[in-house]
């Protein structure tokens, strides 16, 4: 059984923006899965069909065998979704804001309490509960976004950029958080412009670009088809070039070196290079994550293709 | 009763009750106000004005114009609340919270409807207690008074909810307020029986709904009333049944709410 499959879903906003052209997607029960995509790509718009904040134009939504036409309640009550921007009341109290989220799913008081208590710990903001949420911090204030979408203990979650502008540390503990979550059983759709916390977190992955989809597929075996990527090393000694080398590269200044390796050469070979010619290497890092690196080239392609077929 | 209608009970009792904490938190903005206003219409109209006027169908004015006082605001605070309540859960995008759940949206909706009446209610007894400063009120027929007042205050909180899914800034849910039920509502036979009118101006009046669910109110209260009681029933019912489905229409396809 699939967590949610979309089939051939279109979303035809009222002033004639198609922002879905007739997506499918996947999602397999327990999946840790990455809807990736630039912005306005139509992610936004697929999970508030999800979450029936938006009306599909046309397409069907299954939401663990529960079609959102005909069962929609059923489906609801499978989903648990953190927004993108704060949708809650600002002035009420923070544990008033979940037993009042468990509340509109049926679950009585007795049940909620103890819950609401258990995530409020688990994230953090007990010790808050009593304030009114406009007095939260910014991160406080997803952490609260995410206790309550997990009030429901709902199958799947799905969270729409839940780190931004929260500070490292933070978006470390939920990430943690999130994990622990997904090795417990609970699907989870993540859309996120960290591509780091995509290759990091998530399982397979989708992209989608002017509302279709792009890539669908396990990340390890996308970031396998990466056949370039670009490494940036830090030199003890001031260099200025590499010598006949096999290697693309460029002097960033004396000290940083910039290197292009192709899938078929080894980072060995280029240690080797690099020690033949003298050259001692204090530190090295990707110049880009390596999803970012390959989300960038599938967007421009995309992107290029598009132009060629206007 | 089974599992679905447990949470659905639980789910309308949680709109509910967050409605009326709502009202009872912001009680200088909601039950304060109109003890001022009706205050100062009794001391104004009833006491100072209505001693120089002739007892209308035996009745001092004061005690002529409390059923009106009373329906009228029973009406404006069931309209408001509603109309304020759900306008403020959409402009915070705190309604989603609602939307994204599981609770369908007839529960959304008899529990708006159901705090914005309770709302009305309570002032309407307020008021009640009020008058009782300024004059006896003897209830004559407390089932009609029980009734009317109940169907009206929902009636009023349905329409306020209207407004509100349609709304798309403040100023419009302070439109249909100021410039169509507060001139309807003084039509509407609050203060003066129709009965004063010219004719061509009765046949006017009593296509005022308003007037009918006032005059059916003081009818209840003081045993008289200008126009048929009935008729002023079934209007009411009429007129609840069909807001009530357009209602539920508005919400299942998420007018104003979803895009």
């Amino acid at each position: 059984m699939y967590a949610l499959s979309v089939q051939n879903l279109k979303k035809i906003y009222g002033n004639k923006l198609t922002a879905l052209k007739g997506i499918n997607l996947e999602v397999e029960e327990g999946d840790f899965f990455a809807l990736l995509g630039p912005n306005g790509a139509g992610k936004s718009t697929t999970i508030g069909i999800l979450c029936s904040l938006v009306n599909k134009t046309s397409g069907k939504v299954f939401v663990f065998d529960y079609d959102i036409d005909t069962d929609l309640e059923a489906a609801k009550s499978c989903i648990g979704v953190v927004p993108q921007e704060l949708n809650f009341n600002p002035f009420e109290k923070v544990q008033d804001i979940l037993t009042n989220q468990a509340g509109y799913y049926g679950i009585p008081k007795n049940v909620a309490v103890p819950r609401a208590e258990y995530y409020l710990k688990k994230l953090g903001i007990w010790d808050k509960r009593s304030q009114p949420a406009v007095r939260l911090s910014g991160g406080m204030k997803r952490r609260l976004m995410i206790a309550r979408a997990l009030i429901n203990e709902p199958k799947l979650l799905i969270l729409d950029e839940p780190t931004a502008g929260v500070d490292i540390e933070l978006r470390y503990e939920l990430w943690e958080f999130l994990t622990e979550l997904n090795q417990k059983g609970t699907t989870i759709i993540l859309t996120t412009h960290y591509l780091e916390e995509a290759e990091r977190l998530c399982k397979n992955v989708a992209i989608i670009d002017h509302g279709e989809i792009i890539e669908h597929s396990n990340i390890k075996s996308l970031i396998n088809r990466l056949n370039v990527q670009t490494l940036i090393l830090d030199l003890r000694a001031p260099a200025h070039s590499l010598s006949n080398s096999k290697f693309h590269f460029r002097m960033l200044d004396e000290l940083t070196m910039e290197v292009e390796v192709l899938r078929d050469m080894s980072i060995n070979a280029l240690i080797n290079e690099l020690t033949e010619q003298g050259l001692v290497v204090s530190s090295m890092r990707n110049k880009t994550n390596r999803l970012e690196e390959l989300f960038v080239r599938l967007i421009a392609e995309n992107k290029k293709s598009e132009a060629q077929i206007l | 009763m089974n599992t679905e209608h447990f949470k659905t009970v639980v789910a309308f009792r949680t709109v509910l009750r967050k409605e009326i904490t709502r009202f009872l938190r912001i009680w200088s903005q909601t039950l304060f106000p109109p003890v001022i206003t009706m205050t100062l219409y009794f001391i104004i109209f009833g006491k100072l004005i209505g001693t120089q006027i002739n007892k209308i169908d035996g009745y001092t004015y004061m005690q002529y114009i409390v059923p009106g006082l009373v329906m009228m605001s029973i009406m404006t605070n069931s309209y408001a609340n509603t109309a304020g309540s759900f306008f403020g859960a959409k402009f915070s995008k705190s309604i989603e919270e609602m939307l994204v759940s599981s609770m369908p949206s007839y529960v959304i909706l008899f529990g708006y409807m159901c705090g914005g009446a309770l709302r009305g209610l309570s002032v309407g007894v307020i008021v009640v207690f009020i008058s009782l400063f300024f004059t006896e009120i003897h209830i004559q027929h407390l089932g009609i008074v029980i009734l009317m007042a109940v169907l009206s205050a929902l009636l009023f909180s349905l329409g306020g909810l209207i407004n509100a899914i349609f709304a798309k800034n403040f100023d419009d849910i302070s439109f249909i307020p100021t410039f169509v039920l507060t001139p309807l509502t003084y039509l509407g036979g609050v203060f003066y029986s129709i009965k004063q009118l010219p004719p061509q101006w009765q046949a006017i009046s009593i296509l005022n709904p308003i007037l009918n669910m006032v005059d059916t109110f003081r009818f209840g209260m003081l045993g008289v009333s200008d126009l048929n009681i009935y008729f002023g029933f079934s209007l009411v019912c009429v007129l609840y049944i069909c807001l009530l489905i357009w209602c539920l229409i508005l919400l299942k396809k998420g007018v104003g709410l979803r895009t």
